[in-house]
């Protein structure tokens, strides 16, 4: 019964993320993209399916898991991608500090210092 | 969840050490990040640090091909990480497909390594080249050595983070524009194949590749696989820059250090491919029939479109790129045609990814020699090296001819293959677009060669002295790919048998499973 309330969730995450990554300033893109890391772990922990109470431990003289524990996989997964995603924001945001600091500007439609309008054409002729 | 309370536990109590040969799966990862690890202890010493980067770069190969000819005899290599019995524990599972692209990634990487020596100053160096080099590797080679899919998404990550650190070595402004588009797109790519992930899990309840193969059967009608399966098209097409998601490429690609751009145009947008045909080939072969006219349709289009990108450019490394995208054209364009007609698309989509990394690391190469014998990239102030050296201009001849897809060279025979295979399935537009492209591609290069090489120079060039660190990398990628031009049987054999165990899977899921899939 959780899980569609969370589905729901997950979507609002995503739809908040992909308006902010629509974005031309390049700190709302990088907002966007941390929004959607969580969107995306968010997503992993209710793609596990989510049961209460249960821990996953195997209690003593059982050899498996109680009927009903928890799935303890997705949370390693998300583990994984909770730190990656940390770590790719962080080296984002200096990026993109650094692109505001040398460009002198947060507007990507003015980042053409790679492709500059004014690029030549290839000659016409010999 | 519901299990019985006593359970058979032999299988998982084996306390036999894993058989020596077997370490060979995990060896080249290990290896890169060891050696990562030590070279970044080492930046305090250029010098040294340079050359064991070199001798462990020729080491990866080494161990590479030691790999392949193992995989090559014996068939499919699992090593499962502690022992745990898949699909529980994390499974690197190297087949003929996998150990081709490791080991022709490690040649590619070797020469951008010794070419580096003269690229790359002390600055550059002390700030960290030749680690984040091998921890690239790290990842490109993990990426087509595992099992695993959760497992491939962290070694796109790790590929991914240091390509982030290549892409801004030096820290111009142009740089920190490419490098921005980059990593943003880039990311947002690798997350879409998280989410993917993420549903295959919800709908799998496993994340080992051959676990996920077999169990697909059954799952079909139930479990929206098809959904899955658009997922990973355009996360993989993002990652290899097909066409509609194809932009960041030639923004980014231009402005590293040219063998970073050597590297990462060889390597990088061939690890998508790998991952596409990895994924929609053999895990989804049912969803990549229904969804093969789109792919083909998006094949046809960035070929086009990338050859059409390359005719306009005056920079030369743009130029490159556009050739890179129109590339990955042809392989997307095996992969539509699939293994329906004979394997000749899947094939055809294997060997060219193999000629595309050998040819796209030594055309950016090459680009590096223009420019330090001419003074620059641009198309309308280059001239005159043909006058300052005839071995140079044969060298770049071979590389055009070969990009073009003219024979003798190894752009020929892929593309042979993959006609054949979309004239056999009768998709002649299909065709019409590879032969196309390749027209409007040799129009590019045949321009480039004309006004680089023929025209006169504006001023006489200073005669330049030939470079052995510069010179032996690009030597020795041009004598592959004359070599897989004119002896193509043997590799010719080797990409159809590695497109067979992608179609049938057999062996690779035996390997996993040697007891039969649970």
């Amino acid at each position: 019964m959780m899980e569609p309330l969370l589905s729901i969730l997950v979507g609002l995450f995503f739809a908040a993320a992909i308006y902010l990554l629509l974005s031309k300033f390049s700190i709302r893109i990088v907002l966007g993209i941390a929004i959607l890391g969580n969107a995306v772990n968010l997503l992993l922990f209710t793609g596990g399916r989510l049961t209460r109470g249960v821990p996953p431990i195997i209690p003593a003289g059982l050899e498996t898991l109680p009927v009903g524990a928890a799935n303890p996989l997705p949370q390693a997964l998300i583990l994984t991608a909770i730190v990656i995603s940390f770590s790719f924001l962080a080296f984002l945001l200096v990026l993109t500090y650094r692109a505001y600091q040398d460009l002198g500007t947060d507007d990507t439609n003015d980042m053409r210092a790679a492709e500059p309008d004014d690029r030549p054409q290839p000659p016409l002729g010999y | 969840m519901a299990a019985p309370t006593t359970v058979d536990l032999s299988d998982a109590l084996i306390a036999a050490p894993v058989p020596l040969a077997h370490w060979l799966a995990i060896l080249p990862v290990a290896h890169c990040i060891t050696l990562g690890a030590v070279l970044l202890m080492l930046r305090g010493y250029p010098r040294v640090q340079a050359w064991l980067a070199i001798s462990g770069l020729a080491g990866l190969a080494l161990i590479d091909a030691a790999l392949l000819a193992k995989v090559a005899a014996e068939g499919p290599l699992t090593m499962v990480m502690g022992r745990w019995l898949p699909p529980f524990g994390i499974a690197f599972t190297v087949d003929l497909f996998g150990a081709l692209m490791t080991f022709t990634a490690a040649l590619a990487a070797l020469a951008g390594g010794i070419y580096a020596l003269a690229d790359i100053g002390q600055s550059g160096r002390r700030y960290g080249f030749f680690p984040l080099l091998m921890l690239l590797m790290a990842g490109v080679t993990g990426a087509f050595l595992t099992g695993d899919i959760f497992n491939l998404y962290v070694w796109f990550e790790v590929l991914l983070i240091s390509s982030f650190g290549l892409i801004i070595l030096g820290s111009e402004r142009e740089q920190i524009d490419g490098a921005l588009k980059y990593a943003v797109l880039n990311l947002i790519a690798t997350t879409l194949f998280l989410i993917c992930v993420g549903i295959l899990y919800a709908a799998f309840g496993t994340l080992n590749m051959a676990d996920i193969a077999a169990r697909a059967r059954d799952l079909r009608g139930t479990a929206p696989l098809m959904t899955l399966a658009s997922l990973f098209l355009l996360a993989f097409g993002m990652k290899a820059a097909a066409f509609p998601v194809n932009f960041w490429l030639p923004a980014a690609y231009h402005t590293p250090r040219i063998v970073v751009s050597a590297l990462f145009a060889g390597l990088l947008t061939k690890v998508g491919i790998y991952a596409l045909i990895r994924v929609i080939v053999m895990l989804l072969p049912v969803e990549r029939a229904e969804l093969s006219p789109l792919i083909a349709l998006a094949a046809a289009a960035t070929i086009v479109v990338g050859a059409l990108g390359a005719l306009a450019e005056n920079d030369i490394r743009r130029l490159f790129g556009y050739v890179v995208i129109s590339g990955i054209g042809n392989m997307l364009a095996g992969v539509a045609l699939g293994g329906v007609s004979g394997l000749g698309g899947i094939s055809g989509a294997v060997f060219y990814a193999l000629h595309s990394m050998v040819l796209m690391t030594a055309l950016y190469l090459a680009a590096g020699e223009i420019a330090r014998r001419g003074g620059g990239f641009s198309l309308s102030a280059l001239g005159g090296l043909y006058r300052q050296s005839g071995g140079f201009t044969a060298l770049s001849l071979v590389l055009f001819l070969a990009a073009c897809g003219l024979p003798p060279f190894s752009g020929f025979w892929p593309k042979v293959m993959l006609v054949k295979a979309s004239l056999d399935s009768g998709a002649w537009w299909l065709a019409a677009a590879i032969l196309v492209g390749g027209f409007l591609t040799t129009i590019a290069f045949g321009r480039l060669f004309l006004l680089v090489y023929w025209r006169p120079a504006a001023m006489v060039l200073a005669p330049s002295r030939a470079n052995w660190r510069t010179g032996l990398p690009l030597a020795a990628l041009t004598a592959l790919v004359i070599g897989f031009g004119i002896l193509p049987e043997r590799l010719l054999a080797l990409s159809q048998s590695a497109a067979a165990g992608l179609v049938e899977p057999g062996a690779y899921l035996h390997s996993v499973f040697p007891g039969g899939a649970r």
